[in-house]
């Protein structure tokens, strides 16, 4: 090696330099096609069928009285379906509780159909008895595509929900010392290709709380937003919260409060 | 099917203009003709093999046949593509993924009735090319398309 | 039998355009389950379509079709309100048949 040291630090950089702007390129390139890619998959999204299946069970007699969820109050009056997931969650003077589309599903399958709910509350993810859930939840989302996020947030039970669920989002703990605003307390952050929603903004809150519950083409499963948020707190390396509970609520009461005025596009489709 | 209802009533009204209906006729389904279903090709291991038991001898590439899809897919468990075809006489429609375990997808009988032209969305371990299979007028031709894969989606 | 397919069918300019979802696992037979023994395949394996009752399309697939599939072609004719149907045999030798009016 007789070359100056110093051209030889020069041209490392310059090719440095380049490289760089190539990566960039690719990865130009790469968004573009994986926006494209998106967009093939949104005509058809499989959670139509999930969404049918939902209907399904919504309509259908069963439960030990043998009556189907058709009466059931989401917020709206017994039996409004249209636009009731859009405000929810809410406070629900009957339960004397701020309950979200799950959690209200829950207490119409109690009330309506004398079911023991404790046995779809435990149930794994994927179980028969989850699946159900997921199914009606979708079913009751897809009624309100297109119309806006309007949760309340005014009844002080519904304030003391919204405060709840940020003080949850921003705790820090586990054996990684996560908070939810680990991932989605910051503008433009990723995992892989996936944009993380900075969900105290409202774009970022719209983003997240519209777009669930949505298929997943990885697995090719339906997920709800409890089950989003259940698998959350898996990767956080938190204890699973029990379905429908307070502190689920919480932080969907924030989203949905956070993302007011977006509108629902749901069911959605996912990596 | 993004543009959906705000209710019930629009919803239904909605699906019956688009005749999008769950119409069902039940299925005391003539159990059709699965004996038709070319095992050996589906179950060959490489192009060759799937190209062999279809009766492949020789296959020209044509420009006249498209392939339309994303250059890369985010994840391969769900790779939608698109294959058209030009070639005058087009009786059917193949897609290979050369690098799958077992690469013919599916094989699409194009009939008198129908334009040469299938969409349908096919599992990706890894990046591959992407193969389309054109017959027409007793003749084979190809094209073929690489899709990269970011996350390979044989895996569950 | 499975749960009903979607099945969107659209005739414009005198060509019907046909959208189906089924509902299917679509398994490989490569995977394992948890306790590490491989899931048999299981996947739809022929497809047909009719229109007003006359066959127009047939497809062979294998395990490479994605889960839950989504299917999209297009039928030279077909008019509002024309019937498509649409058939899937698996390879267990389960089948469905669902039907849509043309829009």
């Amino acid at each position: 090696m007789t070359a100056h040291p110093r051209a030889g630090l020069a041209t490392l950089l310059l090719v440095a330099a380049v490289s760089a702007g190539v990566a960039r390129a690719e990865s130009d390139a790469t968004i573009e096609g994986i926006e494209k890619y998106r967009e093939a998959l949104r005509d058809g999204n499989p959670a139509e069928l999930f969404e049918a299946q939902g209907e399904e069970l919504w309509k259908k007699p069963a439960g030990p009285k043998s009556v189907s969820l058709e009466t059931c109050d989401l917020g709206m009056g017994p039996g409004v379906v249209a636009g009731a997931y859009a405000h929810l969650p809410r406070y629900f003077a009957d339960t004397d509780k701020v309950q979200d589309a799950e959690s209200r599903i829950l207490t119409c399958m109690a009330t309506l159909q004398g079911v023991d709910v404790k046995k779809y509350v435990d149930a794994r993810w994927t179980s028969p008895e989850k699946d159900e859930l997921v199914a009606l939840a979708t079913y009751v989302s897809g009624q309100s595509k297109g119309v806006k996020v309007a949760a309340s947030a005014t009844h002080p039970k519904e304030r003391a929900m919204f405060d709840l669920g940020k003080r949850m989002f921003y705790f820090q703990g586990g054996p990684h010392d996560f908070s939810c605003a680990t991932c989605h307390g910051q503008e433009g952050a990723r995992i892989r290709l996936q944009d993380l929603p900075n969900i105290p903004t409202q774009k970022g809150a719209a983003a997240g709380w519209t777009s669930w519950p949505a298929y997943r083409v990885s697995s090719g499963q339906m997920w709800s937003m409890q089950w989003r948020l259940a698998d959350c707190f898996r990767q956080q390396r938190f204890p699973e919260p029990i379905y429908g509970s307070d502190v689920t609520v919480a932080l969907s009461m924030f989203m949905a409060a956070t993302a007011n005025g977006a509108t629902m596009d749901t069911p959605g489709i996912k990596r | 099917m993004t543009d959906q209802p705000l209710n019930r009533r629009g919803f239904l009204a909605r699906a019956a203009s688009l005749g999008l209906t769950t119409a069902l006729v039940t299925t005391l389904a003539p159990r059709l003709a699965f004996a038709e279903w070319n095992k050996a090709a589906f179950e060959g291991k490489t192009p060759a093999d799937a190209l062999k038991s279809l009766g492949v001898a020789d296959a020209k590439e044509s420009a006249d046949i498209q392939i339309l899809a994303s250059d890369i897919a985010e994840n391969g468990a769900v790779v939608p593509v698109q294959a058209v075809s030009k070639i005058p006489g087009t009786t059917q429609i193949s897609v290979l993924i050369e690098k799958n375990p077992s690469p013919l997808a599916a094989v699409f009988e194009i009939g008198p009735d129908m334009l040469p032209d299938v969409t349908t969305r096919v599992k990706m371990g890894q990046t591959s090319n992407v193969v389309v299979l054109v017959q027409a007028g007793g003749k084979h031709f190809t094209a073929t398309k690489e899709i990269k894969v970011t996350l390979g989606g044989c895996g569950g | 039998m499975g749960n009903p397919m979607k099945i969107r069918a659209t005739a414009k300019d005198g060509v019907t355009e046909v959208k189906v979802l089924m509902s299917h696992e679509m398994e490989t037979g490569f995977r394992k389950d948890s306790s590490g023994n491989p899931i048999p395949a299981w996947f739809i394996a022929e497809v047909t379509a009719k229109l007003d009752g006359k066959d127009v399309m047939k497809a062979q697939w294998g395990p490479s079709i994605s889960k839950n599939p989504y299917l999209s072609f297009k039928i030279k004719g077909g008019a509002a309100g024309g019937k498509v149907a649409i058939t899937w045999v698996d390879s267990k030798g389960d089948s469905r048949t669902d039907q849509a009016t043309i829009a």
